[in-house]
């Protein structure tokens, strides 16, 4: 039995959504295909609605792929969209590799210290994004804190930030709660009478790890990496705050573009390419969502 | 039996958790921190603090940030609460893809894509940026963050008991907001806090789609970070971790609270 006013509660946020999030899409992929001014709106052409047919007509001829064309021939970008991926997909194997040990370990807890956990893993998705990145500013510079502490140990002092290394641990200290709590969900809910029986029918502990419990944490191991992997490409604040030059990132090289260069057509170029290699691996993390949502029904 | 947990689980739960919570930790101890230098430790000071309250502009950022984000969360929660439920309820409508993805890809939707694209809507629909501009943006994608905690509560309700209120004779609006609403409270709830500490916390679509006059906090934050470090940002992020903190701690509290007298009281809570 339907009633009525279930279904009518999507009217309202369809047609937000539909305003606010669709339709700029729209907006961003016509800009990219068109060409910088020295105007407000710096771009060409602009629709002149009174001019009817013919002036639409001139306006869709005015559109091109140039945006595109320069984005390939221009070194910077091309690196910039290489140095995103390498970084990313670095700071997600990072990130698994630490939160792997940290979700199994929570997974094994008593239930109390279970919850505990699961809400200090919780805790730093709320405080701000932002705050947690610039507190390592204060620990990384070449007189913060820990070269404070190397000293204090008699070692020789590193010069970490404004470098690759500084990018990724950022990446990885800003991200690690999205890993680790698919994985512990994924651990959390496993039978561990299947790791008695493996035990009992004489398998060692790494055998019983690699044929049970890894295969049985695949769907957290791949919603954990989605979920750091696709943020990560178009980060802006960490590349911003702690890479120096040689780590510039797309979401950087977007921000640049229109904020400095105040060329908007090739900034929704860079963002339309950005979000073309998006698609698939976000397809791939609803589609994988959904699954779950219907299983835990 | 269950084993607990080896030496190995708790050397990597602790290096774990410190690596979360050690920058925060030494971000908050600087900042009481009477000296200026990071590496000299001049004694326990609240001095910081107190120049905080001589920065006008920083004031004004606040009281901009807390407006859009009571505003933004409010406005999220109505309509990510109505997506939620067109998502568990509505059937099989049509267009029922697409709807949801449009709800849940706001969710990995990089920051900078999403601020571009809205900017872009403003400046061709000839909007004035400013506070209104941040307001929508930050409404449109704390929204979807609604409609997961509340999806997630919506699934779980028996939904015999709003049949139950209609066999009663109760109309299908009314069984909504005396059975349904006050079951899912809590995840609505949970979902405005979340879009409030969103909304607060978020820099890169709010430098998007703010124009003169609308400086957000973590705007004002950030020019001054790109600037250095210096103890008075140690007592602005210090000030905005603990007002999210408390805001946490009371409400999981609270929640405590309505779920020990839910157990207590005659009616069960249906979970």
């Amino acid at each position: 039995m339907t009633s009525r006013p279930r279904s009518r509660a999507v009217i309202l946020p369809a047609i937000w959504l539909g305003v606010l999030f669709a339709f700029p899409f729209l907006l961003v992929f016509k800009l990219s295909l068109s060409d910088s001014a020295l105007a407000m709106p710096p771009y060409a052409p602009q629709i002149d609605w009174g001019g009817g047919l013919a002036a639409i007509k001139t306006f869709f001829a005015a559109l091109d792929f140039e945006m595109y064309a320069r984005l390939t021939s221009d070194r910077l970008y091309l690196d910039a969209y290489l140095t995103s991926l390498k970084f990313a997909a670095g700071g997600t194997l990072i990130a698994l590799l630490v939160g792997y040990p940290m979700a199994y370990g929570m997974a094994r807890c008593k239930p109390a210290t279970r919850n505990i956990l699961l809400m200090l893993v919780i805790l730093p998705f709320w405080t701000s994004f932002l705050i947690r990145v610039y507190a390592w500013v204060g620990i990384l510079k070449p007189e913060g804190l820990l070269n404070v502490f190397l000293g204090l140990l008699g070692l020789d002092p590193v010069s970490l930030l404004y470098t690759p290394t500084a990018v990724q641990i950022g990446l990885v200290y800003s991200y690690l709660p999205f890993m680790v709590l698919p994985l512990y969900a994924a651990l959390e809910r496993m039978d561990h009478t299947l790791l008695e029986a493996a035990a009992d029918l004489g398998s060692p502990p790494w055998r019983s790890f690699w044929q049970i419990t890894w295969p049985l944490s695949l769907p957290g191991v791949v919603a954990g990496c989605l979920l750091c992997f696709i943020p990560m490409v178009g980060e802006f604040v960490i590349p911003d705050l702690l890479g120096g030059p040689g780590s510039l990132m797309i979401g950087r090289s977007i921000w640049m573009e229109f904020f400095a260069n105040r060329d908007w057509p090739f900034a929704s170029a860079v963002a339309i390419i950005l979000l073309f290699t998006l698609v698939l691996p976000i397809v791939l993390y609803q589609r994988q969502q959904a699954r779950a949502l219907e299983a835990g029904r | 039996m269950r084993r607990g947990p080896s030496w190995f689980n708790l050397v990597s739960i602790t290096l774990g958790f410190a690596f979360l919570y050690l920058p925060i930790v030494l971000l908050v101890a600087w900042s009481f921190n009477a000296s200026k230098l990071v590496t000299v430790w001049g004694g326990f000071s609240t001095r910081w603090y107190a120049a905080l309250l001589q920065d006008e502009q920083l004031l004004a950022a606040a009281w901009v940030t807390v407006r859009v984000g009571l505003l933004s969360a409010t406005i999220a929660t109505v309509l990510g609460t109505l997506a939620a439920i067109a998502l568990v309820r509505g059937g099989r409508f049509r267009g029922r893809t697409m709807f949801s993805g449009m709800v849940y890809a706001p969710l990995v939707m990089p920051e900078v894509i999403m601020g571009l694209a809205l900017l872009l809507l403003f400046v061709a629909m000839g909007f004035d940026r400013g506070f209104w501009t941040v307001m929508l943006a930050h409404t449109t994608f704390t929204l979807s963050y609604v409609a997961v905690v509340v999806h997630s509560r919506l699934v779980t309700f028996d939904r015999a008991l709003e049949e139950a209120a209609q066999d009663l004779g109760c109309t299908p609006a009314q069984s909504f907001l005396k059975v349904t609403l006050p079951n899912i409270f809590p995840a609505v709830l949970a979902g405005w806090m979340l879009a409030f500490t969103l909304s607060l916390d978020d820099l890169v679509i709010a430098s998007f789609t703010s124009g003169p006059g609308a400086t957000t906090l973590p705007m004002r934050i950030y020019s001054q970070v790109r600037l250095g470090v210096t103890p008075e940002i140690n007592a602005v992020c210090t000030l905005l971790i603990a007002v999210v903190a408390t805001g946490i701690i009371i409400f999981s509290l609270t929640q405590k609270w309505r779920t020990g007298a839910a157990a207590r009281g005659p009616r069960q809570e249906v979970s």
